[in-house]
């Protein structure tokens, strides 16, 4: 189940960016995460979907420790993630993470909240900064809304200035916890646009979506979860056309069926 | 065609008059008739109790005791005095609460289990002991042990019991700000003091001030608890006053009349600020 290395593009000679070993997770005796083996190499985008409640966020959520989990371990280029504020704040540099309710700062101006990230935690100069901030706004098109507040965006609008920050950070993988779940209709097609050039540029992502439009035209891998385990990973093709459980038949029937 | 639809869609909008103010509100004058019908009637049953007891009124000899004016220079009375003294404490003591107060939250929100059991120790005894008891404690017991003065016993006794206070109002306006911000800043590398700094504090000061002004007005008034261990406050002074002249109905009446003019106008004041922040945002 957890053997994937003979799947395209993931190449074992490339690097192994991301690597859960039998992690698991419990609520007090409720198991939210049960033996999640998964590796992620560079360059690979990986896109996680199953029914609600099944652990897709807990599981993404593990790696930069917005969660804890009690056992296995979780590797970030060959290195396993610790506990203690240093070597955990040294992790999250490293691994870009977007929301769903996307959290930017909204008592500083949009500019600022890119800026603050690679100021405070990446030591760069402020002209820096400001750089790589007009930079990546410019990448996700929306330039001229540098010196709003975040409330005077729309929610996609929102979601992109999330994307550009995390990206000022110069990760070396993004996590994506269904970036579009909170998002209206017309504004969802928006972010996906930035989510593919990203995924063009060749960007590591592991994207928790039920975009499956979005996931057909991306994705390398595709993870289904279920109760917390991983039920099956397959390449796209495979895994739309010819799942191996019924689990993930029922689940694509579900929700492919409109 | 588009045009047409357009017009019809939002061109007959027209919103009715609101009925004016004047119209729809009775009139103040009514207002203002009950409210002194309410006081008057107040005031003659006090002067026809006073009457009773043969109580001799002389609120001509009050006005020294709040100025005077000596050779044309104005000179501040035993109850001005008293009202600084009040100031002084409430201000030293409102100082100390803050920092008790945060110092609190924190301990409280910490992973700490000694900084959490401390923070809880002292809020659960200063909350469920009177004021009164907590200042004989710090006057009788811890006074004389660490050698304070009058003065900073007070402040102290009422930083603490204030600073309970404070710290729920702390605590609950960081927890106000959304989970998601402190995991944001968490995502992006931020250590803890920055995360507080940049991204908590700034956006829990605006809905803890409100609260915290609230907290001023409660140190004026409790601070009347001072009288106690005889620092020249407000009260005191009023206290002093009395059994000099006893003069209780003037000198109650003056003291509690300064009390009222010191909270009101703060929290007029108050409403104020926050209208214009209001505005501001």
């Amino acid at each position: 189940m957890t053997d994937h290395a003979d799947m395209k593009n993931s190449d074992p000679s490339r690097r192994e960016l991301l690597k859960f070993v039998n992690v698991g997770k419990w609520y007090g005796d409720f198991c939210a995460l049960w033996d999640i083996n998964l590796t992620i190499h560079a360059g690979e985008r990986v896109v996680v979907c199953g029914p609600s409640g099944s652990g897709k966020s807990t599981m993404i959520r593990c790696v930069n420790q917005l969660e804890t989990f009690e056992a296995g371990e979780i590797l970030i280029d060959g290195v396993v993630v610790q506990n203690d504020p240093k070597s955990l704040q040294d992790i999250r540099r490293k691994v870009g993470m977007v929301f769903q309710n996307f959290n930017l700062f909204p008592h500083i101006t949009v500019i600022q909240n890119l800026m603050l990230g690679p100021i405070r935690n990446l030591k760069v100069s402020k002209k820096e900064a400001e750089e790589r901030a007009m930079h990546h706004l410019e990448k996700v098109r929306i330039a001229e809304q540098a010196k709003k507040y975040p409330s005077q965006l729309s929610g996609g609008q929102q979601q992109r200035v999330a994307i550009a920050r995390s990206l000022c950070m110069h990760p070396d993988v993004m996590l994506f916890d269904e970036p579009t779940s909170a998002l209206d209709p017309e504004m969802i097609s928006g972010v996906l646009d930035i989510m593919v050039e990203l995924a063009e540029g060749g960007m590591t992502m592991m994207v928790v979506t039920h975009e499956m439009g979005f996931a057909k035209q991306v994705a390398d891998t595709m993870v289904f979860m279920d109760h917390g385990e991983i039920v099956e990973v397959a390449p796209p093709t495979e895994f739309f056309t010819n799942p191996k459980s019924e689990r993930t038949e029922l689940f694509l029937s579900q929700i492919l069926q409109h | 065609m588009a045009d047409k639809s357009a017009q019809s869609a939002t061109g007959h909008r027209i919103r009715p008059p609101t009925p004016s103010i004047l119209f729809t509100r009775k009139s103040p004058l009514i207002d203002l008739g009950q409210l002194l019908l309410l006081g008057g009637l107040t005031t003659w049953v006090i002067y026809k109790g006073a009457d009773a007891m043969q109580y001799n009124w002389q609120w001509y000899r009050v006005e020294q005791f709040i100025y005077r004016v000596v050779d044309g220079e104005l000179i501040w009375g035993a109850l001005m005095k008293g009202l600084m003294v009040t100031f002084e404490i409430t201000a030293v003591s409102m100082v100390l609460s803050v920092v008790i107060g945060l110092v609190t939250a924190l301990l409280r929100m910490s992973n700490s289990f000694s900084g959490k059991l401390i923070a809880n120790l002292y809020l659960e005894s200063i909350r469920n002991t009177p004021l009164l008891v907590q200042l004989f404690l710090f006057y009788f017991i811890f006074a004389p042990i660490f050698g304070i003065d009058r003065f900073w016993t007070g402040v102290l006794c009422l930083s603490f019991f204030e600073g309970s206070f404070a710290a729920e109002i702390i605590r609950a306006g960081i927890q106000s700000v959304s989970r998601g911000q402190s995991e944001a800043a968490k995502a992006l590398g931020f250590s803890r003091v920055n995360m507080y700094r940049d991204v908590i504090l700034p956006q829990a000061i605006p809905i803890i001030l409100p609260p915290m002004t609230g907290l001023i007005i409660n140190l004026i008034k409790h601070s009347a608890i001072v009288s106690v261990i005889a620092v020249a406050d407000l009260t005191t002074e009023g206290l002093n006053i009395i059994s000099e002249t006893f003069m209780a109905f003037e000198i109650w009446f003056t003291v509690a009349g300064i009390y009222l003019v010191v909270t009101v106008s703060l929290s007029l004041f108050v409403s104020w600020m926050e209208t214009r922040a209001m505005r501001g945002r």
